[in-house]
């Protein structure tokens, strides 16, 4: 089992506390801000220690708190690719990715660097220093710099939340070919959910210190198990839910009955919970004939929101009596291309929507 | 009248003696300062507050006091005074005492403005050293120190023009011996007390002209050429 982390370790407000195992393979770690992330890295890295527990790479122990051992940072050889990158401003591109190779021969070193900066198309950038270089081509140079000394861990903190949007796809890319090739434990913390879903193959959400899920990512993004999660997995459409049957569910916030696929119903002990959709499943039928169908609604625009292709519409599965609806009368956020809007835009209330029985989750508080 | 006054020639070396003693204790605070900073740095604690309290102490307190302290010290019946005393050396009334009293008043100097360059540098640099495999003296010598060179190099000089301006603490550890512990400063006091004003404002001028250059210098460095070398400190 390459990394084993089971840590504890207080924090200003809350009290981290994780304990996951991660393979050869790329790991997202997925939160909001302030979940306790980067700390989650720095402990992994040596460069924080935790209060209790216990950190494992292979079969070195890097920290256990009950045989009071913790080994240095510089010892745990696990690279740690900062958010800002942290390239030596006083060190050009070629003696940046050197620095962790001092104990090399000077010609095995160059040849070393030569072959990263090859690796990492940087050709040409040796000589310059970091404030000449582009967002892009620094966070080459930590990367890089990262692999130069081997490590048995790379731990990325948010490596493309300081890019501009252009850029992001681009090293989105390269950063998949490099884990591709690495195949060591490669842990990646990120509060961006796709990035999340794109860069790693398995997924770990955490919420103020705690695993709130972890497994396949597919998984978790298809069946979020809370509602922390589904929120946190870009979930727009959440509503209390009440079990009615095996099979039906009475959504309480949206105001309709629901059939829905899963049994939910381990929950009759529990029959309270929450039901879900993603924004994109919620699909928009032809009036005659679907009304009747099952878990088809009317319903009525509110308000609606573009983007450059896509336009999400919140939309109410009632009729409001007031001439200006109210936006928070807006239960259901449906998302979909322009061209389809089109289609359908200038069509009479109520439109009518389909919540597909596959797409609809059970969730638990 | 003029007529029965003869000026005796002037004995330059008042300067000489400043100049040594200043150099001298620079580079010693230097290091100390760095030493102590870079020790100090990432430390925390309520007793550090007391250790930061007797570092500075010197830049607080009157010089006449800082002498008698280091006179106690250093006395014949001072426990540093009787550890040189084994060595067959004296310190007080010797040179070495002006380059201990400039050193001592010179160092919470260095010590803040070192601590304050050390702490700008962004800590995920050190910390990035540290994942590469590289030993806290390396840490040191090739992340921290280049990148807090600006605001050390400013210290060292502020620490030499305090250093040459040096004068209560001196003459009470160091005495006035013309040629070995008469700095400039002396120099112009017992100028003033024999009443050779000409002698006294030929030192003023030399010492402000000396300052002047320093913290000309200094400006220079911190204002025109730091920005250009610290850009990449920022970022």
């Amino acid at each position: 089992m390459p990394l084993e982390v089971q840590i504890e370790k207080k924090l200003l407000d809350f009290t981290l506390e994780v304990s996951f195992r991660a393979e050869a393979e790329p790991l997202s770690i997925l939160g909001a801000s302030g979940a306790g992330k980067t700390m989650l890295l720095r402990c992994i890295a040596g460069l924080e220690r935790p209060d209790r527990g216990r950190i494992k790479l292979n079969d070195r122990v890097f920290f256990d708190s009950e045989s009071r051992l913790n080994i240095p940072a510089r010892q745990r050889r696990v690279s740690m690719l900062f958010q800002n990158y942290a390239i030596f401003p006083h060190r050009t591109v070629a003696e940046n990715i050197g620095f962790g190779l001092e104990a090399l021969p000077r010609d095995e070193r160059s040849k070393r660097v030569a072959e990263l900066i090859e690796r990492t198309h940087l050709a040409g950038l040796a000589d310059r220093y970091s404030r000449t270089l582009s967002g892009g081509e620094q966070q080459r140079v930590a990367l890089a710099r990262a692999l130069a000394i081997e490590p048995e861990a790379l731990l990325l903190d948010e490596p493309l939340s300081a890019l501009d949007t252009h850029l992001r796809s681009q090293v989105e890319i390269q950063l998949q070919e490099t884990f591709a090739a690495y195949r060591r434990p490669t842990l990646l913390v990120t509060h961006n959910m796709e990035e999340a879903y794109r860069l790693g193959a398995r997924l770990l959400v955490l919420s103020r210190g705690r695993v709130i899920a972890s497994g396949a990512k597919e998984r978790i993004f298809q069946r979020p198990p809370s509602v922390e999660v589904a929120r946190l997995t870009g979930c727009k459409n959440i509503s209390r839910a009440r079990t009615i049957s095996d099979h039906s569910v009475e959504a309480l916030d949206w105001g309709c009955t629901l059939r829905v696929a899963q049994p939910t119903v381990q929950s009759t002990a529990q029959p309270t919970g929450f039901v879900g959709i993603r924004a994109h499943h919620i699909e928009f039928v032809e009036a005659n004939g679907a009304a009747n169908e099952e878990n088809v609604f009317p319903c009525w625009l509110v308000r609606s929101s573009e983007t450059p292709f896509r336009i999400t519409l919140f939309l109410s599965l009632q009729q409001h009596s007031s001439q200006s609806p109210q936006p928070e009368s807006a239960q259901l956020q449906a998302e979909v291309y322009k061209e389809k809007w089109q289609r359908f835009r200038d069509k009479p209330f109520p439109w009518h929507v389909r919540l597909r029985t596959d797409s609809l989750f059970w969730m638990k508080e | 009248m003029r007529s029965g006054y003869n000026p005796e020639p002037m004995d330059w070396s008042p300067l000489w003696v400043s100049i040594a003693t200043s150099v001298t204790a620079t580079v010693i605070t230097l290091f100390l300062g760095l030493a102590a900073a870079a020790w100090r740095e990432g430390r925390k604690g309520p007793a550090l507050a007391l250790v930061d309290g007797i570092f500075l102490l010197p830049l607080v307190l009157p010089p006449t006091v800082v002498g008698f302290l280091l006179l106690l010290l250093f006395g014949r019946n001072g426990p540093l005074g009787q550890l040189f005393l084994k060595f067959d050396a004296t310190i007080v009334f010797s040179w070495p005492a002006t380059v201990i009293a400039a050193t001592v008043v010179a160092f919470p100097l260095m010590y803040l403005t070192a601590r304050a360059a050390l702490e700008q540098v962004e800590p995920s640099l050190l910390q990035a050293a540290r994942t590469l495999g590289a030993s806290e003296w390396r840490v040191f010598r090739e992340v921290a120190l280049p990148l807090a060179w600006p605001g050390v190099l400013a210290g060292t000089i502020l620490s030499f023009a305090r250093a040459l301006g040096e004068f209560g603490a001196t003459l009470m550890l160091a005495g006035n011996i013309p040629g070995r512990t008469e700095t400039i400063p002396i120099a112009i006091y017992f100028a003033v007390e024999a009443n050779e004003m000409t002698q006294a404002a030929t030192w003023c001028l030399i010492d402000i002209g000396i300052s002047l250059a320093l913290l000309a210098g200094l400006y220079y460095w911190t204002h025109l050429q730091a920005p250009q070398r610290m850009r990449w400190a920022r970022r």
